[in-house]
């Protein structure tokens, strides 16, 4: 036996567990640019895919002529509908029930649009070839605005749907209409309204934006016609998804498809989706018999692979004179572009956009969505947060402010008047949410008193007198925002994708050595799961976590999974995890008993061993245990020291957080400068706080973005005016303000180890609290909602409209 | 994002160049930094045949004092406009315009004759040359000439300069010593043109202004002198009054069109916060 003389610290310091801020074992690849992402997939023979796009927002393809680029030299095919029709594949099902055109047929629907698919030996002659594509167009009214897409005499868009009154979910009651949503108590909520002491109300547009990962969208595929076996690399979120879904297409047996994510620049929701590019270089590679590669421009993913938002909501909300919230009604015109091609849980078509009684204890409440098509490219996804819960969040934490500027209150003294209280969880919404725990009152009052709140709102009230005064040409704005977060997606009793119940799993190998592999369904795009799943493994199952290699993203070796989005990686395949150690620590147990000669009862777990109760000096290291698993176990005990669990959450997990900002804007430019943004969030058991502070910088930057600046705008003609980042707004460093990070631990009752996930919480909550302070700065000039993005002549407009500009 | 295809030539001397633009005409094109040009081939908006590049021709590559006249090689990046002593010394508002371009990266590359040759009327140089009195040297097949910034630039992408030319230098008069100086840009965030942008150059002399001169970026679709801003501030104080004045007279001849940095009355609006800054600072900057 080895005497072990180290103390119960260092050994728990030697695992790198749960709690540790490990860094990250990434780095070292990235920061040297040895990742190896899609585009850097190069393979013998392999040939370049290139769409042609529709320059129009709505327009009649009169004829295609592929002749003169066919000509190019290296150029080996264009396929266009007419090419996929035999093959049924012109059209691909989405993931919201809907249809996709895989090539445009007969008519484009969006700008961008997917047209014909140029295959050559080279990037440069497909790219010549797609610019000899002949294609005639006959243009027809383009419809930009769900409104006015709905009204009576509107275009028809899908000529595909004509005279289809119902589709996925549910009836349609207009030609552009996609579906209703309802939720919540209709008639209680109509009561609470109109015996209402004050009623608020508000139309309120979170406006459409792009995750715009630096990777864009791509793929390479592999066709071997040998053995009927298809690979295809690609920039997948859910690979396993993506395989399921390509069988069911294609027809060949899944067995024989091997989808592989490798490295990911960054996801947020733009790489959930199936886009046509997979397909066609699929039926390419097919076609030709060699691989094919696809990788989008910065241009075309902006103009054509999925976007976020773009939901224009009605809220009110009722309250006593004294602010407490009797009810919220919220109506949401949910413009989802040319397809209805949201990323959500098959029985939630507005995602879990319910959420959005926010963190308050609201007796009634009632919210009907309805989806619509328009112009503009499909997608509607959950851009770094859990389905829809952004814009519910937005709609909220708007809300709250709105009615605060009615009732003379202090916004975050209203907010704290509402809260659901600490004794109220798991507290049951009024549109159907369970929410696991929490304890609201503590966090905002943590953050109200980091930032001095009552000294910020002195120092206000004199900035106001100053320009009064004419002293000053700046205002000062103070935006505060609490959230709460539902994510983990989830219990399959209410959560699946195309039938796929929303589980996750971890499978765990223990090496004879005492090393370890652990593979998961899901799949990183820069979260840092290699670093972090190690660190839950070494805390349940004792070997330190630069011990354990973890691998995901290739479904012939990871285990099923529906991958990662929605802040679901932690709560569910985290959970996975433990769950799997904890299955390896039950016989590692077993065997530790039979080595030392006692009963399983007669040991206990200390931290990476197993003690015999009493006699600490008798014990088995776990790496003792994995050898003997390999040649020394219990009679009747298979050998080996391996495990797998699927985990199907109980519930989803409900993060939550308080955020201050503090903005100063120049009322001659419109330039509003961020002083500075507090975040506190409580993200349950936090294991690795320094991943958990760089997921919460990353996400208020982008935060930023959308508040501040964000939006994709279409003309009336359908044309996408600002698809490059000139003019898309990707904030540097040097428009990123600092940050300061806090946080309260509120586990998760049910939650293996209390996390709740992280990695969405600071975009959910970001954005109101950046909007919130832009129009705080204005509220004493009766401002009570400006619609977002706060760039420069916006601003300015609503200080002109406001009387507070002056002659430059 | 690929540009169509082109052949590429790097000549060795200023006459090589002259002789490769004359010898492919039309489908031949200069590329300097390539920062402007190169992103515009790479949207097929711009489909050269024949690249010449400039990048070797070491005798386009200095800053130098003359009898009366500061003169700059076209090659010169903007990186080297922000390291050089002697333009800190004798034109300081090159280095601060300089550092309100892009970013790091596009500055070691692109170049102060490619940013005032472009003709694109966002490029900050231009509006700076105007307030400078610059002139530009350049070569042709027939010879040279020199055209005054305040008299090149003719339209969106269309300047003085004709088919077969080369830019070769740019030439300052020497500023008066004590001269005030500003450039005041506003933008969307590092990388952007400007919404609107001012370059202000005044001297005074016992509290009274004795020349100045205001031009404007990205406010029209050629770069803005604005005459009688300038001539507006001379004899005066300097006062609210004044500033005011001149104010009024730059916003009367800016023609911005909408696009995203905002509509047309905003970045008129701009225009003028701009100058009314750039004068202020400048004035304090006077001796
Ligand atoms: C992300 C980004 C942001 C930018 N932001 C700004 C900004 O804020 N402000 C700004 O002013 N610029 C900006 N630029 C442009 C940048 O400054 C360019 O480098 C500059 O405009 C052109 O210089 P160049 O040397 O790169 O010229 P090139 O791109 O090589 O050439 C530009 C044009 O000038 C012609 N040309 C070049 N040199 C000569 C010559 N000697 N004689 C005749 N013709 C010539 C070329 O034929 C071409 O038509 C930005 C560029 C990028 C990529």
């Amino acid at each position: 036996m080895t005497v072990d003389t180290e103390t119960a610290q260092a050994r728990t310091q030697k695992l790198e567990g749960l709690g540790t801020k490990r860094k990250r074992v990434e780095d070292a690849r990235f920061t040297q640019g040895k990742g190896n992402y899609v585009d850097d997939i190069k393979l013998p023979g392999m040939l370049f895919g290139d769409f042609v796009r529709s320059p129009y927002g709505h327009a009649r393809i009169k004829s295609i002529n592929k002749d003169a680029a066919l000509k190019v030299p290296g150029v080996k095919a264009v396929l266009t509908a007419a090419d996929l029709k035999p093959l049924k594949l012109h059209y691909m099902p989405t993931l919201a029930g809907d249809v996709q055109a895989v090539l445009a047929d007969e008519k484009v629907l969006f700008q961008g649009q997917e047209v014909a698919f140029v295959v050559a030996e080279d990037r440069y002659s497909a790219a010549d070839a797609v610019d000899l594509v002949e294609v005639e167009y006959q243009e027809l009214p383009a419809l930009v605005d769900p409104t006015k897409a709905m009204a009576p005499g509107a275009p028809e868009l899908r000529d595909d749907l004509k005279g289809k009154t119902s589709g996925a979910h549910g009836p349609r009651k207009h030609h552009n209409h996609i579906f209703t949503w309802e939720t919540g108590d209709a008639a209680a909520t109509d009561k609470a309204l109109k015996s209402a002491q004050v009623v608020a109300k508000e139309y309120i547009v979170y406006q459409r934006v792009h995750p715009c990962p630096l990777e864009t969208c791509g793929c390479v595929a592999s066709m071997d016609k040998i053995n009927g076996h298809l690979t295809v690399w690609g920039t997948f979120q859910a690979p396993h998804a993506v395989r399921t879904v390509a069988s069911l297409i294609s027809g060949i047996p899944e067995h024989k498809i091997r989808i592989i994510s490798p490295d990911i620049g960054g996801g947020f929701g733009n790489k959930v989706g199936v886009y046509p590019g997979y397909i066609c270089s699929i039926v390419a590679s097919i076609v030709t018999g060699v691989p094919v590669k696809w990788i989008e421009d910065r241009m075309e993913n902006l103009q054509a692979t999925a976007f976020a938002r773009d939901y224009h909501m009605t809220g009110e909300i009722a309250a006593t004179k004294d602010g407490r919230i009797t009810g919220l009604r919220c109506h949401v015109l949910a413009d989802h572009g040319a397809f209805d091609a949201c990323a959500d849980p098959t029985k939630y078509p507005a995602g879990f956009f319910n959420i959005c009684t926010g963190s308050y204890d609201i007796p009634a409440a009632h919210v009907t969505v309805d989806g619509v098509y328009t112009n503009k490219a499909p997608g509607g996804v959950a851009y770094r947060c859990s389905f829809r819960v952004t814009e519910a969040s937005y709609f909220i934490e708007r809300m709250v402010d709105v009615l605060a500027r009615k009732l003379n209150m202090d916004p975050a003294e209203l907010r704290r008047k509402n809260f659901i209280r600490k004794e109220q969880f798991p507290y049951t919404s009024a549109l159907g949410w369970e929410y696991d725990s929490g304890d609201y009152h503590t966090a905002l009052d943590k953050a109200l008193k980091a930032v001095d709140y009552p000294g910020l709102r002195s120092e206000q009230k004199r900035n106001r007198e100053a320009f009064a005064r004419g002293e000053t040409r700046k205002l000062m704005g103070i935006g505060v925002s609490f959230f709460t977060e539902i994510v983990g997606a989830g219990p399959i009793k209410n959560c699946d994708i195309l039938g796929l119940g929303m589980f996750d799993s971890c499978e765990i190998r223990v090496h004879p050595t005492g090393s370890a592999i652990a593979r998961l369904g899901t799949i990183s795009q820069g979260q840092g799961h290699a670093t972090t799943f190690a660190q839950i493994l070494a805390t349940e199952i004792g070997i330190p976590a630069s011990n354990i290699t973890v691998e995901e993203g290739d479904t012939d070796t990871a285990p099923y999974g529906l991958g990662t989005y929605g802040s679901r990686s932690t709560p569910v395949a985290g959970a996975a995890t433990a769950m799997a150690g904890r299955k390896i620590r039950a016989k590692a147990q077993m065997i530790a008993a039979y080595l030392l000669e006692v009963h399983d009862d007669d040991l206990e777990w200390d931290i990476d061993r197993f003690r015999v109760k009493g006699a600490p000096e008798r014990f088995k290291t776990m790496a003792e245990i994995a050898f003997s698993a390999y040649n020394k176990v219990p009679p009747g005990m298979e050998p080996g020291l391996e495990a797998v669990s699927y985990y199907d959450p109980p519930n989803m997990t409900y993060p939550f957080g308080a955020y201050v900002c503090v903005v100063d804007v120049d009322v001659d430019t419109g330039i509003t400068e961020v002083r500075r943004f507090y975040a506190l969030d409580d993200c349950g058991t936090r294991i690795n706080p320094m991943i958990i502070e760089g997921q919460v910088h990353g996400g208020l930057t982008e935060a930023l973005a959308i508040a501040m600046g964000q939006e994709m705008a279409y003309d009336e003609l359908g044309n996408l005016k600002n698809a490059s980042l000139l003019d898309f707004f990707l904030p540097t460093a040097v428009e990123t303000p600092a940050w300061e990070t806090d946080y309260t631990t509120t586990p998760s009752p049910h939650h293996p180890i209390g996390a709740k996930g992280v990695g969405e919480s600071p975009n959910v909550g970001g954005v109101s609290a950046f909007s919130n302070a832009v129009n705080d700065a204005f509220a004493h000039a009766g401002l009570t909602h400006t619609q977002m993005p706060h760039d420069h002549w916006r601003v300015w407009k609503t200080a002109e409209r406001l009387k507070l500009t002056a002659a430059a | 994002m690929i540009p169509a295809s082109f052949e590429y030539h790097r000549p060795r001397s200023v006459q090589e160049a002259l002789a490769l633009l004359a010898t492919h005409g039309d489908g031949a094109r200069v590329v300097a930094g390539g920062h402007s040009l190169v992103p515009m081939m790479k949207l097929r908006m711009a489909r050269p045949d024949h690249l010449v590049d400039l990048q070797e021709l070491a005798e386009l590559r200095q800053i130098r004092s003359e009898t009366g006249y500061l003169v700059i090689g076209a090659m010169t990046t903007q990186h080297e406009l922000i390291g050089s002593e002697l333009l800190a010394a004798k034109c300081p508002i090159l280095r601060e315009t300089s550092l309100l371009i892009a970013d790091p990266q596009v500055r070691y590359c692109g170049t102060l004759g490619g940013n005032v040759a472009n003709g694109d009327p966002g490029n900050d140089m231009p509006a700076v040359m105007m307030v400078l009195a610059a002139s530009y040297r350049i070569a042709g097949a027939g010879g040279e000439r020199q055209v005054a910034a305040r008299d090149f630039y003719r339209g969106t992408f269309a300047t003085a300069l004709q088919e077969g030319e080369i830019l070769t230098e740019i030439r300052i008069p020497v500023l008066a010593a004590g001269h005030g100086y500003a450039y005041e840009k506003q933008k969307r965030k590092v990388g952007d043109y400007a919404t609107a942008a001012a370059a202000v150059v005044l001297s005074r002399t016992g509290g009274k202004c004795t020349a100045a001169s205001v031009a404007l970026t990205n406010v029209a679709d050629t770069p803005l002198f604005a005459a009688d801003a300038g001539a507006a501030l001379v004899g005066t104080a300097l006062d609210a009054k004044a500033i005011a004045q001149a104010v009024r007279l730059a916003q009367k001849i800016a023609r911005p069109s909408p696009d995203g940095r905002g509509p047309a009355d905003f970045r008129t609006h701009v225009a003028g916060v701009m100058v009314r800054r750039a004068i202020e600072r400048a004035a304090g900057r006077a001796a």
